[in-house]
């Protein structure tokens, strides 16, 4: 998937480790040429047609038809209706439009803000444990806990945790510390927001940290040694050290984060069961209510789409500022 | 484009490629003509209990025609998905518990064997069924998609002991001394009547009951929706009322949708509930019989004009088979077995519901109190749901709406007309 697009950074960042591997890697020229690397690429290039090609094809298809619960048996019966489902759903003067424009934002912040957090973490984590120390082993292995726990057992939990009579997040907070008066809800309402917000940085955190914690591996300690002689603190040798030599790792990471927390439909489908309130009505609940709901696959396939442009635009975006920039520092 | 940027724009594609995944299921329709597979809806205490209860039954249909029958149980949460997939993908189980609300929805997918007067033969005759149930059986003017196979109804469940101390005599019969008992019954943590209120199915038979009372319907004779009239809108706001206004129903409410209403109702946290058939589920959670009383869903006490005297829907399972089953005759013989006097008597004995043949409902085992007023309801003042295509999808949206609406209500937003109509009119324009 997407780490198919750390193989070129690693190689230009690391010219010690690439150039001995480089020179034997390069592929015999002329008439020597077999079948073998085609073969080899075969069984790849065929899951990746089946997994994502044909699916992706199929589904942009499926939004040009009237794919309703009258046609779902033989889709070859379903009206062809041209571009009329993008019409109707993105057409922001509708109910339905305004919804997924509400539901776009909602979920444009929730993922902004859930990297950003969870990136925080996970550096703040991986500098902290990047010294030696007695229980070091201990403390990584405890925060990649979330990461290990199966999503749906873990945000049951969340869900048991949230509820507001017999949750227990309002024990603690009401009845242990009587810190509020009233028992706040925040599985429904405008706390849901960040209930989710939470939960997702909780599951997502470890996975920054876990990259993080590789690409300080890579670190060498001479940089640490000179900048320290040089006179530099704990936070210069943060900014100036560690993270431009994070830099690629971030790259990706970042990047991947925010397509996973974009696209994500367990942990809101697990936390509010099937339909979320509006104030964290993610827009990947919203598509699976638009066609599973309420037998519509037609418009929910067109949403599918323009997400799916939506998130193209996003990549290759940035994809292409983060390489120009690489390339003005090279 | 170098060729950089075109692995940069490939990367990109894969990238965002992730998000098109989409379940399927598996080939599970029986080849043989010896075996079956039958998804059972959950109407014991769990998954795992219904199981327990099927299998002997389903052993003996086997040692009857040597047709063995795989069980699998599927939850409600699922059972509508798992069954769009099994129509859509024409692979998956031989007969299907269906909710009876689901019958004209799924009979439009074309994908049920239709019970034409042949098919009905086949599985014991029309006669013997329940008229009213068969009614919700699928849509009017066609063969049904299903044949009846529990049949349920709204009834008000009260807590004896607790009306007893608030000193009320006799369980309410209009919403109006529903709401003066809750306000009473309302003390001391202790709350008046308990609601599913972020369960869309729940809300939306809710929605269908009070609609009715008001003169409304969702649906015109066309088919087309009709849901934000000023009936509708007062029947809506009625019911959300009990938490917004009235304050007889606990604000955790609008967040149950794992039956934690019934859950409440029995550890007395709740003196009254609506709920069809809870016997059942209520023993398992240890309230004995004598605890609670059962009592008709109340009326409006001056219904407006054109209002119906509708306390309940007609709520049951049907059992269906679909049309790609390579054991059709096994298959209708299985439901002949379901639907069989002793099998409807002992199932229906063990569910709390009551049978969907008139041949078995005589069995001294449906007299209890529960039972006659389920049957009283189910004879006399109730009526099926909206037997069009998209029923499913007024329950999904209506009931998506009144959850939207409870949550207003707990936060302390205020519900009005208004907003009430909005929410509706909302709903509405996401049919087509």
């Amino acid at each position: 998937m997407a780490t198919s697009t750390t193989a070129p950074d690693a190689d230009r960042r690391e010219p010690r480790a690439g150039s001995p591997a480089r020179g034997p890697a390069r592929r015999p020229r002329g008439p020597r040429r077999s079948l073998l690397p085609y073969l080899l690429l075969a069984p790849a290039v065929v899951l990746e047609l089946a997994i994502h090609v044909i699916p992706m094809v199929v589904g942009v298809w499926m939004s040009l038809l009237e794919l309703t619960q009258f046609h779902i048996r033989d889709w070859s019966t379903a009206p062809f209706i041209g571009l009329e489902n993008y019409r109707a759903t993105l057409d922001l003067n509708s109910a339905a439009g305004k919804e997924l424009l509400h539901s776009f934002w909602i979920t444009l912040a929730y993922s902004l803000l859930s990297v950003g957090f969870a990136w925080l973490l996970g550096i703040s984590a991986a500098v902290v444990l990047q010294r030696p120390f007695r229980g070091r082993a201990i403390l990584r292995a405890l925060f990649l806990t979330p990461y290990a726990l199966p999503v749906y057992a873990a945000v049951i939990t969340w869900s048991f945790l949230l509820q507001r009579d017999t949750g227990l997040v309002n024990h603690v907070l009401v009845d242990q510390l009587g810190l509020m008066n009233e028992r706040p809800f925040w599985l429904i309402g405008d706390n849901s927001f960040w209930s989710l917000l939470v939960v997702s940085v909780w599951r997502n955190w470890p996975f920054a940290f876990l990259c993080l914690m590789a690409g300080l591996q890579n670190v060498p300690g001479e940089l640490y040694e000179a900048a320290a002689i040089d006179g530099a603190g704990f936070w210069r040798r943060l900014r100036s050290v560690t993270l431009p030599m994070l830099r690629p790792v971030n790259l990706v990471l970042l990047l991947v984060l925010f397509l996973w927390t974009f696209n994500d439909f367990n942990t809101p489908f697990v936390l509010f069961g099937g339909s979320a309130p509006e104030q964290a009505d993610l827009i990947s609940i919203h598509i699976y209510r638009s066609s599973f709901k309420t037998w519509d696959f037609g418009s929910g396939s067109a949403m599918s789409v323009a997400l799916l442009l939506f998130l193209l635009i996003v990549s290759a975006a940035y994809l292409l500022i983060t390489n120009r920039r690489r390339d003005d520092h090279a | 484009m170098s060729r950089r940027h075109l692995g940069i724009f490939t990367a990109a594609v894969l990238a965002a490629a992730s998000l098109t995944a989409c379940g399927g299921s598996g080939d599970d329709s029986a080849a043989s003509p010896k075996t079956l597979t039958y998804w059972a809806s959950n109407q014991g205490a769990s998954l795992e209990a219904d199981k327990t209860i099927l299998q002997p039954e389903l052993d003996k249909f086997e040692k009857q025609t040597g047709i063995k029958v795989t069980v699998e149980v599927v939850p409600w949460s699922d059972l509508l998905n798992r069954l769009l997939a099994a129509a859509a993908s024409g692979k998956g189980p031989d007969v299907v518990n269906i909710g009876n609300t689901w019958s004209a929805s799924l009979q439009a997918t074309g994908a049920l064997v239709e019970f034409d007067d042949a098919a009905l033969q086949a599985v014991g005759g029309k006669d013997r069924i329940v008229p009213a149930a068969l009614a919700a059986a699928g849509a009017p003017g066609k063969p049904p998609a299903a044949v009846p196979l529990y049949s349920m109804a709204y009834s008000l469940y009260y807590n004896k002991k607790s009306f007893a101390d608030a000193g009320i005599t006799a369980p309410p019969t209009t919403w109006e001394q529903l709401a003066e008992y809750g306000k009473k019954l309302s003390t001391g943590g202790k709350w008046g009547l308990a609601i599913e209120g972020a369960n869309p199915s729940e809300n939306a038979h809710h929605a269908f009951t009070f609609s009715q009372q008001y003169g409304g319907e969702w649906f015109d004779s066309a088919g087309k929706p009709t849901f934000d009239t000023p009936q509708n809108v007062s029947a809506i706001k009625r019911y959300i009322d009990f938490m917004a206004a009235d304050k007889i129903t606990n604000p955790s409410n609008a967040e149950y949708a794992q039956n934690q209403s019934v859950s409440d109702f029995a550890n007395g946290k709740a003196a009254m509930l609506l709920w069809q058939s809870a016997g059942s589920n209520l023993k398992t959670q240890n309230m004995p019989a004598d605890a609670y009383g059962v009592a008709p869903v109340p009326f409006l006490a001056s219904p407006p004009a054109g209002g119906k005297k509708v306390n309940s829907m007609v709520a049951g399972i049907n059992m269906a088979v679909f049309k790609h089953t390579k054991n059709k005759d096994g298959a209708l013989s299985f439901v002949k077995f379901m639907t069989s006097d002793e099998e409807q008597t002992i199932l229906n004995k063990t569910y709390g519901s009551l049978p969907a043949v008139k041949t078995a409902a005589s069995d001294p085992a449906f007299s209890a109190t529960e039972q006659k007023t389920i049957q009283e309801t189910l004879v006399t003042t109730a009526a099926p749901l909206p037997q069009v295509p998209d029923e499913s999808t007024f329950e999904t949206l209506v009931g998506t709406a009144m959850k939207e609406l409870f949550a207003d209500a707990a936060s302390g937003k205020p519900v009005t007309e208004e907003s009430v109509k909005a929410k509706l009119t909302d709903a509405q324009q996401k049919m087509r």
